[in-house]
This record gives C-alpha cells, structure tokens and sequence, in this order.
C-alpha cells in the first residue's frame, strides 16, 4: 500500500513538472518558430512602418530601454535604501505595517499603477505622455517587488555577523557594505531580476504613461512606445500584424535573458565578489 | 557575597585539587569596577544589584545557570546590549577611568579595546586575511605592510598561522569550528584590545577544539583582561584565577558570590553555590 503510494506521489510529481515545463517550451516554441523568420538585421534597425507590419523595431527598442533604465535608476537606490532601513533599522512595529502594505502593493494591478501613473506623472506634474512618465510609473510598480525581496535576503543574513560586526566597533555602514549588502547578493539579484522582467512585460501601465508613438524618441520627454505595447498594438489593432509580433515578442524574451544576465553579472561582481561564501 | 582580599593569598600558589592549576598569576588591580548594575528588557529586570571589580591581566569566570544574567552582564561591558531593542542598563561600569555606560561614551572606541568571542564561532563570508584585515582598515590601519603584520602577528597569537599561511585569501568558513573560533579570537586579538569577554567560547566546539581553544585562552592571561562565561565547571577552575556564581532569585539573576576560583570552588561560602558546584542544584 505504502509502495503504490509513493509510485503515486512520484508519478503525480513527475507529471506536474512536465505540464508546466511542457506548456513553457510550447509557447516558447511557438514563439520561436513564429518568430525567427522575421528576425534580422533590417528588423533591429529600421523603423516601423506600415503601423509596424512592415520595417523594423529599432525606436521602440531604444524606447523600451530608455523607460527600462530611468525605472531601475530610480527604483534600484531607493528601494536599497528602503529595504536596508526596514531590515536595519526600523523599530518592528513600524516595519512590520509597512512589509504588509508593500507586499499589497505588489499585488496591485497594473492598470492601476497606470492610472495612478497618469494622474501624477502625466497630469500633475505635466510630463505628458513620455519616458519619463512610464520610467517612473514603472519605477513605482518595481519597488514593492524589489524591496521586499532584498528585505527578506537582508533578513535572513544572520544576526551573528550583525552581532559580531558590531562586537568590533565596525560602524553599521561598514557592517552593511561589507558584510550584509555581499551576504544579501543573491536575493537583491534575484529582486532585481524579478522586477526588469515585469517592467519588460508591463503593458497596461506604459499605454497609459509613456503613450505608444512608434517614432524615434527624440529626448526623455518624448513619448516612446515599449516593446511590449508594440506587440499588444500589433497582435490586436493591425490585421497582417503577426509576424511582426512574433517577431518583437522574440526579441523581447531575447532582451529579458540579455538584461538579466548583465544585472547577475553586476551584482556579483559588486556585491559578492567581495564574499568568498 | 564574599569578596576575597586579593592580597592575602599568594595568586601563584593555589592548586585544585585533582585538575590542573589555573592559569598562573595576575596582578590584583581593578581593571574594570562595576557597580550595582541592573540590566532589564523591555522594563523586566533581568539581573540587579551586581557590583565587582575585575582585575587586570586576570581570567574571571561567570558561572551559574542558564538564564541568570550572565550574557546580560557580559554584553553590558561592551555596550552591545545597545543592539537589543527595549534593553535598559543601570548602574555604573568603569573601565580605565572612564565610564562605559555614559551616553557620551565612544561606543566604536570601546569595543575596540573590548574584544568580544561569541559562543558559536562567527567568522564573516570573507577570506581569513579579510576577516581580520577588514576591521584593521575600518579603524583606519591602512598601510599595507602593518595590516600584514598585523594579520600575522594574530594568527600566530592564536596558533592557527602555520595550520592557513598557505591558504590565506580562502574562505574562512571552510575552516573546522575550532578553526573559525580561533580565527574569531584573532580577529578580537587583531584590534590590540586591553579586554576580551567571552561569551561560552568553547561550547559549540568538539572536545579537541575546546581544548585547544581553552589552551588558548590559559595563555592570554597576564596580556589580557578576560572576562569568560562559561557552563563547564571543570572549565571555569582550569582557566580562571577568579570566579563569579550568578544565580536567579526572584526571577532576577544576581552575583551570589565572587573570590578566588580556588577558595570558590573548594570553599564556597554560600549555599546556593555550594549546592550548585557539587551538583545538587541548578
């Protein structure tokens, strides 16, 4: 009885992973085998054309990474900062409200970033549809995500090291920079990973921010549309739009391992090179 | 609470009986005066009323229970107690003149002269040299000789030079934990301190690393202020020149009696010692 019912659990297991590794390489497939076809050279440079069934991506490259960095230039300190002091120095009964309001405000749905968004970016403070605008309404949507993952990495680093840095006279700004911050390296890589692919993949919010002119953007106050917009636009507003989305939807998902892999790289050779662990 | 006269013993000549003599002399002169100290957590007072003076170049043992203060007092030496949120320390502790527990005290300043071994071994996620270099550089020893000689001279103070010269730039936590605990002693040791206050240094080790780091703190006598607490009795009377009993009345821990390890463990004064040493209580 025992027996059958770990060849039971090991199937039910097995077969689990297989679905959902299945249906990730059947989507990654069809992306693929849709898409390749379309990828070259002509297509990375050139602009759009023929509301983007025909010509290239290249403005809405260059615009996807300009929001992509005035969000992480933003996010990335601030939410350091953040998660240092909710971690380090925040008194628990303050902390622990304001871990419960971050992690609903991960949840939010982007659409609401957007409209919030709009009303403060675009609207109140007058930067209209821009990079600027969906940079910091991304930048907004990133926070929540990447303070509470670098906050759980810098708690779980263990208060021994805390104790024993302190024991030495170190200040706490030597602890953190050399102890804790290396220590915490692979949760703040896995943070920030975590939040350069859902900017990459936002939509809703950047419709609403950073508009979607497909044109070159000039300056960081020009409108810009992302990549991912680019392919929501195609695949639902222009007939014949299809193998370009294939297209951008690959290049997208290219860029995503691109970016992720830079942003490990920079983590560890700033933060834990300097730990041998 | 019985204090012995230092001077009516000779320091070198005790033995106890059957166990190896503690760690030879120390000179009988205040090196640290606590008085009537209280230490208390979110207003629940966890030890109270403890005063007494620990000599210089002497070990002191704290023994006594679980829970009855000892890490408190020891942690209120070094002001590390600051980092235990609600934590609230009375009282008067002087050290060369100066007073520990005045908010105007340079707490980095301290605990640089203070060393602190913690009872399981904390070496960071550096390389050895690192470990002991990077709280050089902090307290601004920047040349590159001195930090070598530096490094050097503490790993050679703890006997664990010849065991990592060839593995330096290594992780320190690929070292045995009574590797890491030495290390950790070093990297104390490094600093130069006057006092060293350890906290269990050999309960987390195997008995052949506690040995060899109990060996090590018999040699730091006369060189170093050290202040140990420890839950191995037979521990206490081979390391230390003095001994002080703690124990809980009350639900607050208080210093029952301080002397001479000797005439403590062969001639407790006080009840509750004597049942606590000969075992028939605690």
């Amino acid at each position: 009885m025992r027996k059958h019912g770990d060849a039971l659990l090991t199937a039910a297991v097995w077969l689990a992973t297989a679905l959902v590794v299945g249906a990730f390489l059947w989507l990654l497939g069809d992306v693929v085998i849709h898409g390749i076809g379309k990828l070259d050279a002509a297509f990375l440079l050139d602009a759009p054309q023929n509301a983007g069934r025909d010509g290239g991506i290249a403005p809405i490259l260059v615009s996807t990474l300009l929001i992509l960095v005035v969000a992480l230039a933003v996010a990335v300190p601030l939410g350091l900062a953040t998660a240092v002091y909710l971690s380090e120095y925040a008194a628990a009964q303050l902390a622990k409200p304001l871990r419960v309001c971050l992690n609903m405000l991960a949840g939010v749905p982007s659409i609401v970033f957007g409209l919030f968004g709009n009303a403060l970016f675009c609207v109140a403070l007058g930067m209209g549809f821009s990079i600027w605008s969906g940079g910091l309404t991304l930048a907004c949507m990133m926070l929540p995500l990447f303070i509470v993952t670098t906050e759980s990495g810098l708690s779980a680093v263990s208060s021994e090291w805390r104790r024993g840095a302190a024991a030495l006279g170190l200040s706490r700004a030597a602890a953190l920079w050399h102890i804790l911050l290396p220590a915490a390296a692979p949760a703040i890589t896995a943070g920030l990973m975590l939040s350069i692919g859902r900017a990459l993949a936002e939509t809703a919010a950047l419709i609403f921010t950073s508009g979607y002119v497909d044109r070159m953007p000039e300056s960081l106050s020009d409108s810009g549309r992302a990549l991912s917009v680019h392919i929501y636009d195609l695949s639902m507003n222009v007939s014949g739009g299809d193998a370009a989305a294939y297209g951008s939807a690959l290049v997208l998902i290219v860029l995503i391992l691109a970016i992720n892999s830079v942003a490990v790289n920079l983590t560890e050779r700033f933060l834990q090179a300097r730990t041998t662990a | 609470m019985s204090n012995d006269n230092p001077t009516d013993r000779n320091p070198c000549s005790y033995t106890l009986g059957g166990i190896e003599q503690g760690a030879p002399c120390c000179i009988p002169v205040p090196h640290i005066q606590v008085q009537d100290l209280a230490v208390s957590y979110h207003g629940k007072t966890v030890l109270q009323g403890v005063s007494l003076d620990i000599n210089k170049g002497c070990i002191t043992a704290l023994i006594g229970p679980s829970g009855c203060g000892k890490t408190s007092f020891l942690f209120s030496l070094n002001r590390l107690n600051d980092l235990i949120p609600g934590s609230r320390v009375q009282g008067s502790i002087r050290m060369d003149g100066a007073e520990v527990t005045a908010p105007d005290c340079d707490v980095m300043a301290l605990r640089r002269k203070v060393g602190m071994i913690f009872q399981k071994p904390n070496p960071f996620p550096l390389s050895i040299r690192r470990n002991i270099e990077m709280p050089l550089r902090e307290h601004g020893v920047r040349q590159r000789g001195e930090l070598d000689a530096r490094v050097e001279r503490a790993l050679r103070d703890v006997g664990l030079w010849e065991e990592v010269k060839d593995r330096l730039d290594s992780s320190a936590l690929a070292l045995s934990g009574g590797q890491q605990q030495r290390l950790c002693i070093a990297r104390a040791l490094a600093l130069e301190p006057s006092i060293l206050l350890m906290d269990e240094p050999c309960s987390a080790l195997d008995p052949i690393a506690s040995a060899v780091v109990e060996e090590l703190i018999r040699s730091l006598c006369n060189r170093y202020t050290v202040v140990i607490v420890t839950h191995n009795l037979a521990q206490a009377r081979r390391v230390a020149n003095y001994a002080a009993f703690f124990w809980m009345t009350e639900r607050v821990g208080r210093l029952i009696e301080f002397g001479r390890c000797q005439s403590l463990f062969d001639h407790p004064s006080h009840d509750l010692t004597a049942a606590y040493i000969f075992g028939t209580s605690g």
